[in-house]
Parts: C-alpha cells; structure tokens; sequence
C-alpha cells in the first residue's frame, strides 16, 4: 500500500468517527445551559482550531529541521502540513461566525483569538503563495523554511501578547493551569473530536505529502 | 563582531550612495507618502469623523506603506548585472550583508518619515509638539520592526515571480502586531494620556524588534546561500 492509500483509509477511518462523535454530541451529551444546541458547534470549532495551530507549529518545525537535514522529505512534509492546515483554518473561520451571530449577536468581531486565527490563515495562505512563486525545488524549500520559522514565531509572540488585550471569546476551559472546567460528558465528547480530528490531520497530511513527492520525482525523473 | 559591523556598514554606504545618487526612490517614496496623505484626506468625511480620532492610523498606514515601498527596492538593485552574486563571492559575512541592507532601509524609511511626519501635521493639522520625544520614540522602535522583518523577506522574494505583490502579501501579516502597539501608542498619545499608558506598548514593541530581529539575523543567510 502506497502512503497516499494509507492516507485515503485514513480518511475514511477519520469521518466515520467524525459521524460517531457528532451522534455522542447530539444525542448523549448534555445541552449547555446558557447557549442551548449553538453549543453543539463547539465539538468541531475548538478541534479543527488546535489542529490548525499544530499544523502550522509542524510546518515551522519541519522548515527548523530542513536547514540543518538539507532533507527534501521534511520539506514535502511541511508543504502538505501548510495545506492541510489552510483548510482546518477554514474550517475555524466557518464555523466561529455560524456561532457567533446567535451567541454574540454578530457574524465577526475583531477579538484578539479571532484575529489571530485570521493571521494564521493569512500566514498559511502566504506560505503556499510563496512556494507556488518559485521554480526551483532546493530554493522552494528554503525560502518555506525561513517563512514558516517567522510564522511560528509570529505565532507564539501574539499568543504570548494576546494575554495583554481585553478578549470577547471564552477562555480556555481544558488547556490551562489547574483542572478542566468542562463537565465530563461534554470533556469526553471534546477530547474524542480531538482524537478524530488528529486522525483526519495524519490521514490529509500522508495523501498530501505523496502528492509533493510524486511532483518532486517527475521533475527530477 | 567589529568586523561584522564594518562589513555591515560597508553595505549600507554602498546602499545610500547609489541611492543618494540617483534618488529616484527616495525621490518617488516621498511623492508616494505626500500622495497617500492627500488621498486619506479626501478619503474621509470631515463633518463626521474627526482629525484626532483617525490621526494614528492615517498616520501608520502611510509609514507602513511607504516601508513596503523602500523594502521592495532593496534587493532588486542587486538584481542587475548579477550584482548579488558579486557580493556573495566577497569575502563578506552573510550577517553583515544583512545588517548593511537593515541599515540602508531604516535610513531610507526613516528619511520617508522626516517628511512624513511634517506633512501629517501641516495637513490634519494635529499638534505634536509636546509629545514629540515618546511619538518618535514609538517610531523608532515600530520601523525597525518593519524594515527587520521586511529585509529578510524582501531578499527572498526578489527571485520569485511577481516580487512586488509577493512582498506585501508575505510582509503584511508580519506588520499587523506592530502596526497595533505603534497605533495604540500613538492614539493615546495624541489624545494627551500620561506616558504611563504608553509604556506597556513601547515594551511590545522593544519585544517584538528584539525577537525579529535576532530570528532574521540567523535566517537571512539560508536566503541567499546557493
């Protein structure tokens, strides 16, 4: 089996489970109190963004390793992390406003958590606009590798300084100091979406990642 | 690290040189700072909203345009008869050649904003004078953030297709964070808040130019190595 076949079954694994949380959010998990079934939404939001967050931290981290390995797998996989995070990035910036305008009353605010995901979605799309700028394959992978290196810099100063700025948008209720806020049921449906969404993300990133190899390969026979 | 300064200086005399020589593009980033202040003057209702409440962003607007503008060029007379290539075979350290070409652009930027500044004042008629010290300080501190970050990518993005569209859709995102502490800053400056309030926003600014200026440092050589 080749790795994009791996990636398909992948995949296919990924959504079934997807369709298997999403009965668990519906139908066995409790609904909020104050926001009634809008809730539900969160079950998808908050995974595809941490997803998005660890795609971009990967791609940097695979550009971090390209200059000192000079491996052009690192940056094949950097390429299909870019890509496979543009769209959990999307996925965000959907289903946030879909939220939002019962919940806050408005499609788009410019809250620093917001922003920032706009930025990330920005930094992801501006990576690919640069890798589709230039010809050469051995260049491709180091200018990606500067650009995706800023960007998680950029990335970890803005979550460092958003602390600074008044926000609209919950606080983190799992990840932070000292124990989760979430009631059990609603923790457990969560961290399942985080595990399908981490499943999805590999099965994405290993079709991808045979894509830019087979380019690599005609280009170089 | 004497030597990586002399190199860098090096650099940068060159830069200014050619350019104090031609001055087309200093010549034309003056035209464009006077032109994008006129334009966001008519751009805007004076009946409804008032000088003072725009003042920081027309103001950082312009600056970060006009950056982008200088950034653009800093490279791409390089370009010509394989002028970089000359300087990478000189005995030159590649952190110098960064630091020369950060040098010429803060030079070039800031000869943009000695303009500027005057101009913005003469044609929103906002008073500076008594918070010019902090307002050049914010300044200082948010150009250099531009031109660390703007260097660096303006040297990759001279070899791709369409450099002059690429550089600010590369660049913008990077000058989003500055561009808010400078405009906080600023905003509360113009509207005569104690110095007090202003001081958490010079400190993200310190932050930001120190982090992107050593991350730069160490990437700019991977830009132009062959």
């Amino acid at each position: 089996m080749t790795i994009a076949q791996k990636g398909r079954w992948l995949v296919i694994v990924g959504l079934v489970l997807l369709g298997g949380v999403y009965v668990r959010a519906l139908a066995f998990t409790p609904v909020e109190r104050f926001q009634g079934p809008a809730q539900k939404i969160f079950y998808v939001h908050v995974p595809a963004a941490v997803t998005t967050e660890l795609a971009v931290i990967l791609m940097g981290l695979a550009g971090a390793f390209f200059l000192f390995l000079k491996d052009l797998r690192l940056d094949r996989f950097a390429e299909a992390s870019a890509e496979v995070g543009t769209v959990f990035a999307a996925i965000v910036l959907t289903t946030g406003p879909i939220w939002g305008k019962p919940i806050w009353g408005t499609w788009w605010t410019w809250d620093a958590r917001l922003t920032l995901t706009l930025l990330l979605f920005f930094l992801l799309v501006g990576y690919q606009v640069l890798r589709g700028a230039v010809t050469d394959s051995g260049l491709r992978a180091r200018y990606s590798a500067v650009l995706g290196i800023c960007a998680v810099v950029l990335v970890v100063f803005n979550h460092l300084s958003v602390y600074l700025f008044p926000t609209l948008h919950p606080q983190p209720i799992v990840i932070k100091p000292g124990k989760p806020d979430l009631p059990p049921a609603m923790l457990l449906t969560l961290l399942l979406s985080f595990g399908v969404f981490l499943v999805l993300y590999v099965g994405f990133v290993m079709q991808r990642y045979d894509i830019a190899r087979r380019r690599g390969e005609a280009v170089h026979g | 690290m004497r030597e990586l300064w002399r190199q860098a200086w090096t650099i940068a005399r060159k830069d200014l040189t050619l350019e104090f020589r031609s001055r087309t593009a200093i010549v034309s980033a003056l035209v464009f700072t006077a032109l994008v202040l006129t334009v966001f003057n008519f751009g805007r209702d004076p009946t409804a909203v008032s000088t003072l409440d725009l003042a920081p962003s027309i103001l950082w607007v312009t600056f970060t345009f006009a950056a982008m503008l200088a950034l653009n060029r800093a490279f791409q007379l390089e370009l010509e008869n394989q002028a970089l290539e000359g300087l990478l075979i000189s005995p030159l350290d590649r952190r110098s050649l960064y630091w020369g070409k950060l040098l010429a652009n803060l030079a070039f930027v800031v000869v943009v904003e000695a303009v500027g500044l005057p101009l913005f004042v003469l044609f929103f008629n906002v008073a500076v004078g008594h918070i010019l010290l902090p307002l050049l300080a914010v300044m200082a501190l948010a150009t250099l953030g531009f031109v660390a970050v703007g260097t660096l990518f303006s040297a990759m993005v001279v070899r791709t297709r369409f450099a002059e569209l690429m550089l600010p859709v590369l660049l913008l995102p990077f000058l989003l964070l500055p561009l808010t502490y400078a405009v906080q800053a600023t905003a509360r400056l113009l509207a005569g808040r104690p110095l007090s309030e202003v001081a958490g926003w010079l400190r993200l600014l310190a932050a930001y130019d120190i982090v992107f200026v050593a991350v730069a440092s160490w990437l700019f050589p991977y830009t132009v190595e062959e």
